[in-house]
């Protein structure tokens, strides 16, 4: 096989930079004809034929089915000693030296990587600067940013966070997932810019079908390894965020004397105000949630009763003049903690952003163990899951938690008439070794009084 | 007329009678009925399924007075002449989508399902006769006498234009919707004014091509307006293919196109825009009628995107597979092969000839379009101005630096910048 020529992947749309090569219309040592239908790919766009642009053997089939490639790669590579048919003269293919790479007939309209709209051209100066901590990254960002965040004040983790709580996907796949029942706000997203692919769809989608299947079929005997003495006994080793979960627990539970607390609020307040942000032009692109309030509420309790921002040594209580608020998330790997670190200086919007950054990371597995050291206080949203509240365990090495139920529209009464209101119950755990009856109560009040005014953040 | 096509014109009546009785809470049980009192729209004059056709569905002739004339004047020789066309530009029109597939094309726009109404309307004009096409014309410019691989530099971005319009009187195609329709009445009235400074100058008229997307242009609007005021010698072809890419034709307009000649005070003709014959008679007459100094003439012709948009579109997203095997049925070339075969004007020989006839032109499409190498951006550099410029020099001192500043630009000197 002397003289080979490449088809490279075409930009079959406008502006396309990848496809999948769905399947292969022809395989090895085939005789093809120019425009025969060789492959069948699938872009963002559509599902697509290829027509050979040359005539002879195919002589390598240079990507596998299922295999999703940019635009710009070789495809395949088709031998032209077999003459070609009289009526289809051959291309012109450039006679360069056997060297895949340059050898390879470029195809010359938007189609090369230069043709690329999404992907940056590599400048001379960032190849050199090998130092440079990776400079496209930042090229990249650094024009979105102001775009999307007009306050200029903001520290430049937050960012780099998300701007907005839409999902990056593309259409197939958000169709996909539409056809699915999915939230894509569901899936962890391992893409390239932080998008679904619809591998991470398809991955959530049999682990979604693995637990509903499970239901079904759980009082059966289960199949399986170690099963070895009762096929009804199911045995699973205890390992990772698992075991240490259960280590902090223990630790905490049986070292630290709880003392739990709740206090049913009226969040009608916090409700209107969460949609008034929702619809204010400064929160554009930015998810608001109940939540947020809550934060912000806990940050502006523990300043009044700095107690409960607190660590017990055993011979000190040390005070932390500052909050890392902790947030539980359930997460891919389990339960985590990670904590937003000096949240006390944030202002509102910032808080927001930050809530949302750690929540994208913790549910896409991403969580980093320093986003979870040093926390001084944390908050668990346990009414995401339509629980109205419960009895939390401190995080070892605090001594206070808040437990934050569910908001719905309960009977209320005011002014001595029965109205519907939206009524939240608020749980507070505190280690009584440094917090006493008064100041959690305290505490717990103000954090209420927060949720039924927010005015008073202004205070 | 339909339920729909009434319902419609019923809301055109309601709109009209409410000016002249503003609060009266008039409402549907209190209309006035169309033609019943003045003032008051009368029905559409033409209907959805009113069409001149000249061949049915199976290629039978159909007798019409005003129109078959014009066909009974053509010799075999000419209408075996449209089947090729037609075919031939079938064929181009694979060669080009199979030449996008292969990534020598950014885009393509295919013609399949509108060559009657093209090479029909095309046909009729006389050479001095000027079209003014949209994008997808490929059926005109082959009757202009185009090379047909000039229209494929545009789309592989190598040109702004491809060939000079003056030697073919077929303009460069427009891909801003309904915009020529304004240059092509500027050009009509151009033509008068020619006329009146010397009339020994050739009588001749111009046709505007647009679609059903465009008819909801305000450019349309405009165009006819003006071609109405000034009595231009234009004739507006409008090709309805039934999607605006995504957009089915009744978002477009409740009532069929033609109808808003009524408006603007010009004769409409709507014909089935896949009956090639009909399509040609019908132009003939509105090209004579314009040339003659009578005015604008708006036709509208009825037909079907068989293919995608372009080829950066899937219309399996927004139309059911189902419609589009309706419009296979009636198929313009299967139509007029049926009539040639039962009239005994062509035989298999032909037919074979047309096809060769189409291979070769597709392999020197083909051909031609890898020769064209790929664009070179300096070369706008040097068209801008007809001189040596200083700052076109200083821009493009800076392309060449900024150029060279890319890592694959150092080893790949000669690209030229096409990206």
């Amino acid at each position: 096989m002397s003289k080979l020529s490449y088809f490279n992947l075409p930009d079959v749309g406008e502006g396309l930079t990848e496809a999948e090569i769905v399947s292969w219309k022809v395989k090895l040592g085939d005789t093809v004809a120019i425009n025969d239908i060789i492959v069948e790919i699938e872009t963002a766009k559509s599902i697509v034929e290829l027509p050979s642009p040359y005539a002879g053997m195919v002589a390598q089939l240079m990507v596998a089915e299922g295999d999703t490639v940019d635009v710009g790669t070789p495809i395949i590579a088709i031998g032209s000693e077999l003459a070609a048919p009289e009526t289809t003269p051959a291309p012109v293919v450039p006679e360069a030296p056997v060297a895949p790479e340059a050898d390879v007939m470029k195809p010359l309209v938007g189609s090369g990587p230069k043709a690329d709209a999404v992907k940056r051209r590599p400048r001379v100066a960032a190849a050199s600067a090998a130092l440079a901590p990776a400079p496209t990254v930042a090229a990249v960002a650094a024009p979105q940013a102001p775009a999307q965040v007009p306050a200029s004040n903001l520290p430049t983790q937050a960012q780099a966070a998300p701007k907005s709580s839409r999902v990056l996907a593309k259409p197939p796949v958000r169709k996909a997932a539409k056809d699915l029942g999915i939230d894509l706000n569901e899936v962890s997203a391992t893409g390239l810019r932080g998008e679904v692919t619809k591998k991470d769809l398809l991955s959530y989608q049999d682990q979604r079908t693995a637990e509903q299947d499970g239901a079904g079929s759980f009082w059966a005997p289960a199949t399986g390894s170690g099963l070895a003495d009762d096929p009804r006994i199911e045995r699973i080793k205890v390992k990772g965020v698992r075991k240490a979960t259960a280590k902090a627990m223990v630790e905490s539970a049986f070292s630290a004397p709880h003392v739990s607390i709740f206090v049913d609020v009226d969040a009608s307040r916090t409700m209107e105000f969460v949609k008034r942000l929702k619809a204010s032009r400064d929160f554009e692109g930015i998810k608001v949630s109940p939540l947020l309030i809550l934060a912000k509420a806990v940050i502006w309790a523990a300043a009044r009763n700095p107690s409960v921002n607190a660590t017990w040594t055993g011979d000190e209580i040390i005070i932390k003049h500052f909050m890392n608020l902790g947030i539980a998330a359930a997460t891919p790997r389990g339960l985590m903690v990670p904590n937003i670190k000096d949240a006390q200086n944030l202002s509102l919007k910032e808080l927001a952003i930050a809530l949302n950054s750690l929540a994208t990371t913790a549910r896409a597995g991403k969580t980093q163990p320093a986003d979870m050291q040093g926390g001084s206080l944390t908050v668990t949203n346990i009414g995401a899951l339509g629980i109205d509240t419960g009895t939390p365990i401190i995080n070892p090495g605090e001594v206070a938690i808040v437990a934050f139920g569910t908001i719905k529209q309960k009977p209320w009464v005011l002014d001595g008439e029965v109205i519907p209101r939206w009524i939240t119950t608020l749980g507070g755990s505190f280690d009584h070794r440094v917090v006493d009856g008064d100041l959690s109560a305290r505490f717990m009040a103000d954090v209420a009084a927060i949720l039924e005014e927010p005015a008073l953040l202004l205070d | 007329m339909g339920a729909a096509q009434q319902a419609a014109s019923d809301s055109h009546e309601a709109a009209s009678a409410s000016t002249s009785s503003v609060n009266t809470g008039l409402n549907a049980a209190t209309r006035p009925q169309a033609g019943e009192s003045a003032g008051v729209l009368r029905a559409n004059a033409v209907g959805s399924d009113e069409a001149v056709q000249l061949l049915d569905e199976q290629g039978h002739a159909l007798h019409d007075a005003t129109f078959s004339p014009y066909i009974a004047a053509l010799s075999p020789e000419t209408i075996r002449g449209f089947y090729r066309d037609m075919a031939i530009v079938r064929r181009f029109d694979a060669e080009a989508t199979a030449l996008q597939r292969q990534g020598e094309l950014a885009l393509w726009v295919p013609v399949v399902g509108q060559e009657a109404a093209q090479i029909g309307s095309g046909r009729a004009m006389n050479s001095a006769d000027y079209a003014f096409p949209t994008y997808r014309e490929h059926g005109v410019a082959l009757t202009r006498g185009l090379d047909l691989a000039d229209l494929l530099k545009l789309f592989r971005g190598v040109s702004n234009g491809g060939w000079d319009p003056r030697e073919s009187n077929f303009h460069l195609y427009t891909l801003v919707l309904a915009a020529q329709t304004l240059h092509a009445v500027g050009y009509a009235m151009g033509i008068q004014r020619d006329l009146a400074a010397d009339p020994a100058t050739e009588p001749a008229a111009v046709v505007a091509y647009f679609g059903d997307g465009s008819s909801s242009e305000g450019d349309v609007h405009e165009s006819m307006v003006f071609a109405a005021s000034y009595n231009a010698p234009v004739v507006f072809f409008c090709q309805n293919n039934n999607w605006a890419i995504s957009v089915p034709f009744e978002v477009q307009s409740k009532v069929p196109l033609v109808n808003r000649a009524g408006g603007y005070g010009i004769p409409g003709i709507r014909v089935d825009g896949n009956d090639v014959l009909a399509v040609y008679a019908v132009s003939k007459w509105a090209l004579d009628h314009a040339r003659e100094g009578h005015g604008p003439v708006l036709i509208e012709a009825s037909t079907y995107r068989v293919g995608a948009h372009t080829t950066a579109d899937d219309p399996t997203k927004y139309r059911e597979n189902a419609e589009e095997e309706l419009w296979k049925t009636r198929d313009p070339l299967q139509r007029l092969e049926a009539y040639l075969r039962a009239e005994n004007l062509a035989d298999d020989e032909f037919f074979t000839q047309v096809k060769n006839d189409g291979d070769e032109l597709a392999a020197h499409v083909r051909k031609a379009t890898l020769a064209l190498g790929g664009a070179d951006i300096r070369q706008k550099f040097a068209t801008v101005y007809a001189e040596a410029h200083p700052l076109v020099a200083e821009e493009l001192a800076w392309f060449e630096k900024y150029e060279a500043s890319f890592v694959d630009a150092q080893n790949a000197e000669t690209e030229g910048g096409a990206a």
